[in-house]
This record gives structure tokens, C-alpha cells and sequence, in this order.
């Protein structure tokens, strides 16, 4: 129990040293909590179209309003932002898992692989994505559902982890530590896992939320060019549906101004908590603080 | 520079355009969706008609778009195509060119994109170099949070907070669109002007999105290159604030903004094209939201194609540019 305490103030007093870790989980949690609290208190069937009455402004039947199409919008955004967290942190999951095996197969094993994944990883990272996302999405027959667009914006979302992976690996390779284990007789699978990815939690756990948001950001641009779940209230397409259907000029400021918001600390939150991390794994920064 | 740095360099562009290319070809090929004969089944209804015959007009539409032929042999087709620039006609606004829509569309974006970027990296460079520079005035340090959010909100939400807060409740920026209705393009000044009151929004946006990337990233370079030894010896030697300031920190620092530049053009592109959606700017952003509701796949395809180029040939421009910029890079050469 005491140990426990122990430990538990000392997070606590790593956190005060790293306000930016702390406040970007906070507003991460805040989000996550909005979404399951919500999720029990308002029934999720209030965001499908035509429950609620049409474009009506905020009351106390109706905390944010509806939509033209009826939707109760507070439920709307308990539903889409779990949407939208979703679709982030499952294709970012994708794309860091794709970055281990591919940062892992280039920086540990080397030779003709790595120049093979370093160029692909190098080339695509010079083109613009989202234009190569547009290309994909728009040829996919029918509605877009939210795993196919979970894999979509997955697809490309693994070459900054596969990069900063191998370039850690790439030193890591060399240390002492390593050709102990080597020479203790563990095998390259062995080292991989119980030497060297212990040693790389901090990049990974960066690394992850890095592409979360690289894939919350891909994912409300293809749904700004109408390119997303269309069925569904992510938060991505109810500022789709508020632009398309004229929400600003009609004045409906409720239907555009909380998925803005929620989307920008979305963003903000997982900004800080790259940053927080960073710190973490690059003790170099702290004294830039 | 080296003639073999620029030799590899070209070919490194030459190997983005191909992949680039090659993924666009074969990416929508892996879906089941026909353009032609989704357009056909369109048109039809439209008219009323409901189709006899559907299936060999679709036969021979494909014949004449060469479809019938084996893949790989489109795939020569079609690398031959886009070499020329030549992406056939609009689907949706046929018997436009692609290649004109895009023409018209495209000085649009790289004004616009151009000049925006510009400002958001110089003025970014120079608050990120002040943030951390000790001398400098004490209310900078409070913008470092107002840098950290800005940094964070994609461009096309600020986009739409500035057309709400501009554009529609105090009207002084105009709510979208490249120029007025009511006035002729031309080259007069009334239309210049007219040009620069539409896109102050659309290039705040982008500004503003920018400028707290740069800001963030110029300081964290700064705080290292403040602590190097010939800041302290131009100190020892007694030179003036702003000399130390502007010749020996900042210009060393403002390097790696360089290469950072050239890596996230990509990215900024992107949040240029959906700026443009917002706004209604009569760019390639725009354009391509047209093909994608249009279901325009040649429109979609030229569209995307001309994008990955401007990127690729501004960050080869960058490139090569790089040594001359820093005269410590020699290229070609084996460093040690």
C-alpha cells in the first residue's frame, strides 16, 4: 500500500514538472468522458435524423438545438465524438502497428529491406496525403462505412512512426546492453522484444498519438469533401452537413460552433500530449521549458 | 553543389512523380465503381429512358476510352497521357478539357497558397526566434500559449471562425468566392483590389494555422543554437544585441526551418484545398470537391496529379536551393 502511495505522488510530481502531459490527458479524458457519460444519459437514437423537430435553436428539451434534419445535436456530438476518437485511435493503432513491424524489419535487420521501406516511407511522405485519401475514397462503391474509413486513413498513416522507429532502433542496434543480450544467447526476436521495446515505450506512446491525430486530421478533411461516413454523425460530417446545408447564413450558430470546439480541443489535447511525451523521451527539450 | 547530388536529387523527383502516378492508376482499379457506367445509368434517368442497350454503349465507350485493352497496357497508356499533361475531358462537364478547368483553377491556389505560406513562415521564424530569445520584450512570453493552441487547430476551422467572426457578424470581408459578380475580370486595379478584399480571409486562415507551427519549432531550435559557443564568443567580443540576434542566431537556426519547410508542404497543401472549400475560393481545392460530388474521376485524377506535382516541385526548388543556403552541406560528398 505504501508503495503505492509512493508511486502515485511520484506521477503526481512528475506531472507538476510536466504540465503539458498532464493537461493534454486531462482534456483527452474530459473528451473520452463526454462521450461515455453522455452515452448514458442522452439515448443515442436522438442523433439519427428526423427524431427531434427540425432547426430548432437551443432550449431545454433540446440542450444544443437540432439540425434541418431533425437531430438532437448534444446527442449528436456524444455519439460523434466517439466517432471521431474512434476512427483516431483505431487507424492510429493501425498505422503504428505497421510502423513497428516495418521500423522494425528496416532498422534492426537492415540491408536491401530498409532501403526498400525507407524509400517507399520517403517518398510518400513528400506527396500530400490527403489527395491520394480523396482518390481512394471516392473510388469505394456505395457508402463509406466507419471501418472502411477507419482503414483508409490507416493506409497511409504509417510512415512518420515506421521513420522515427527505425531511426531509434538504428541507434539502439548498437548499444552495449544489446550485444550482452546477444551474447547471453537470446535470439533477434528476443531482443526486439524484451531489450529493445522497453526502451522505446516513450517514442512509441508519442509516436501513437502522433498518428492519432494525423488520422483525425485525414479523416475530417476527406468528410469536408463529403468523403465520409455519410451515415453517420462524426464530427467531421455534421460540419460537413452545417456547411452544405447553409447552417452560418441561416444564423444556426449551435450546429457548426460545438463540433468546431470539440474538434479543436480534440486537437489541442493531443497536441499537448505529443509534446508532454516528447519531453519524456527526449530529456534534451526539458531544458528548453 | 555537386552536378551527382543534382542528378540524384532530380531522380528522387522523377521516382516521387512515378509512385505518385502509378498509385493513382491502380488504387481506384482495385474498387468496382465504373465511372462510365455510373455517368450512363445518370444520364439515362435523367431523360427517362430506362436502358436497353446500356451494355453495349458501355462496350463501346470503353473501346473508345481503350478500357478493353489489358491493364498493363493502359497503364503505358496512361503514363504516356500524363507526361503530356493530357487527362481527357471532364466527365461531369464534358466537352471541358480537364487540363483547362485545371489552368483556371490553379493560379488561384498558388497565389493564394504561396503567399500565405510566406507569411506564416517569416512572421512564425521571427516570434518563435523572439519567444526565446532572453533580451527579448517581456509580453512575448505570453503569446507562447496562444502559438501552442493556434498551432494545434486545423486551418480549415479557423477558416470557419474567421468567416463567422468577418464575414458574417461584422461584414467587412466578403462570405466567399475569388472576386465579385458584378465586376468583369480584368486587369484594372479595381479588380486587383477587388481580388485581395476576397482572399484577406481565406489567407488569414491559412496564416494564422500556420504560424504557430513555425513559431513553436523556431523557438525549440533557438534554445539550442542560443547555447552554442559563438553566441557566447560574439558576446565576449562585445557585438550589439541585434547583430548577435539577427547574423549569428537567428540566421543559423533558420536552416533546419528550411528542411522542416520542405518536409511539410505536403501537409500544408492539404489544409490549403479544404481553406478553399470553406471559402468557395475558386481553386483546386474547390475544383476537386466539384469532381468528387460530381463523381468526375478524370477531373479527380488530373486534379490530384497537378497537386502532387506543385509539392513535388517546390520541395525539389527547396532542395536545391539547401547548399546554397548553407554553405557547410556538401552533397555528393562523404561528410565526417
Amino acid at each position: 500500500m505504501n508503495a503505492l502511495r509512493k508511486r502515485l505522488w511520484g506521477v503526481a510530481a512528475y506531472c507538476r514538472r510536466n504540465p503539458k502531459l498532464l493537461s493534454g490527458v486531462s482534456i483527452i479524458l474530459a473528451l473520452v468522458l463526454f462521450w461515455l457519460i453522455g452515452s448514458l444519459l442522452v439515448s443515442p437514437t436522438r442523433a439519427a435524423s428526423l427524431t427531434g423537430l427540425p432547426s430548432q435553436p437551443p432550449s431545454w428539451q433540446y440542450l444544443l438545438g437540432t439540425d434541418t434534419h431533425g437531430r438532437d445535436l448534444l446527442a449528436v456530438m456524444m455519439v460523434g465524438t466517439g466517432l471521431t476518437l474512434r476512427i483516431g485511435f483505431l487507424a492510429g493503432a493501425i498505422g503504428l502497428g505497421i510502423g513497428i513491424i516495418l521500423g522494425f524489419l528496416s532498422g534492426y535487420y537492415g540491408g536491401f529491406l530498409d532501403t526498400v521501406i525507407k524509400g517507399a516511407s520517403d517518398v510518400l511522405l513528400t506527396v500530400p496525403l490527403l489527395v491520394v485519401l480523396v482518390v481512394i475514397a471516392s473510388m469505394i462503391p456505395g457508402v463509406i462505412s466507419l471501418n472502411l474509413m477507419i482503414l483508409i486513413v490507416a493506409s497511409l498513416s504509417w510512415m512518420l512512426p515506421t521513420r522515427a522507429i527505425r531511426a531509434q532502433v538504428l541507434t539502439m542496434r548498437e548499444k552495449a546492453y544489446i550485444q550482452v543480450a546477444k551474447l547471453s544467447g537470446m535470439n533477434n526476436l528476443e531482443v526486439i522484444v524484451k531489450e529493445i521495446m522497453p526502451n522505446l515505450l516513450p517514442y512509441l506512446a508519442a509516436s501513437f498519438v502522433a498518428a492519432t491525430a494525423g488520422a483525425v486530421l485525414a479523416s475530417i478533411g476527406l468528410s469536408f469533401l463529403g468523403l465520409g461516413p455519410q451515415h453517420l454523425p462524426t464530427l467531421g460530417m455534421t460540419i460537413y452537413w452545417s456547411i452544405s446545408f447553409a447552417a452560418m447564413l441561416r444564423g444556426m450558430w449551435w450546429w457548426w460552433v460545438p463540433p468546431t470546439v470539440i474538434i479543436a480541443a480534440l486537437f489541442v489535447g493531443l497536441f499537448l500530449l505529443t509534446a508532454g511525451l516528447d519531453e519524456i523521451a527526449n530529456p534534451r527539450l526539458r531544458r528548453g521549458i | 553543389m555537386t552536378i551527382s547530388y543534382l542528378l540524384k536529387r532530380l531522380g528522387f523527383f522523377v521516382l516521387v512523380i512515378w509512385v505518385a502516378a502509378t498509385l493513382i492508376f491502380f488504387l481506384p482499379r482495385l474498387a468496382e465503381r465504373n465511372p462510365i457506367v455510373e455517368r450512363m445509368s445518370e444520364t439515362a434517368q435523367a431523360a427517362g429512358f430506362i436502358g436497353e442497350g446500356l451494355a453495349e454503349m458501355q462496350k463501346d465507350w470503353e473501346a473508345k476510352f481503350g478500357l478493353d485493352k489489358p491493364l498493363w497496357k493502359q497503364y503505358q497508356y496512361y503514363l504516356r497521357d500524363t507526361l503530356r499533361l493530357d487527362f481527357g475531358y471532364s466527365l461531369a462537364y464534358y466537352p471541358a478539357k480537364v487540363v483547362d478547368q485545371m489552368m483556371r483553377a490553379l493560379p488561384w491556389t498558388i497565389g493564394l497558397f504561396g503567399m500565405a505560406t510566406l507569411i506564416s513562415v517569416v512572421l512564425g521564424s521571427l516570434a518563435g526566434a523572439l519567444l526565446a530569445w532572453p533580451k527579448a520584450p517581456r509580453f512575448l512570453q505570453y503569446l507562447l500559449p496562444f502559438f501552442l493552441t493556434l498551432s494545434a487547430v486545423p486551418y480549415y476551422l479557423m477558416g470557419l471562425i474567421l468567416l463567422f467572426l468577418f464575414a458574417f457578424t461584422i461584414r467587412i470581408f466578403p462570405l466567399g468566392g475569388g472576386y465579385s459578380v458584378a465586376v468583369a475580370p480584368s486587369l484594372s486595379f479595381p479588380f486587383i483590389l477587388d481580388i485581395l478584399h476576397h482572399s484577406v480571409l481565406p489567407g488569414l486562415a491559412l496564416v494564422l494555422g500556420g504560424v504557430g507551427f513555425w513559431a513553436l519549432q523556431m523557438r525549440a531550435m533557438m534554445v539550442l543554437g542560443l547555447e552554442e559557443d559563438y553566441i557566447t564568443f560574439a558576446e565576449a567580443k562585445g557585438l550589439g544585441r541585434k547583430r548577435i540576434f539577427l547574423r549569428y542566431a537567428l540566421r543559423n537556426v533558420l536552416l533546419p526551418q528550411a528542411t522542416s519547410l520542405a518536409l511539410s508542404l505536403g501537409m500544408m497543401i492539404s489544409g490549403a484545398i479544404l481553406v478553399e472549400v470553406v471559402f468557395g475560393y475558386p481553386g483546386l481545392g474547390t475544383l476537386l470537391l466539384k469532381a468528387v460530388s460530381g463523381f468526375d474521376y478524370n477531373l479527380i485524377n488530373g486534379v490530384v496529379f497537378i497537386i502532387i506535382i506543385i509539392i513535388a516541385v517546390a520541395t525539389l526548388l527547396m532542395d536545391v536551393l539547401y547548399p546554397w543556403l548553407d554553405p557547410r552541406i556538401t552533397y555528393g560528398r562523404r561528410m565526417r
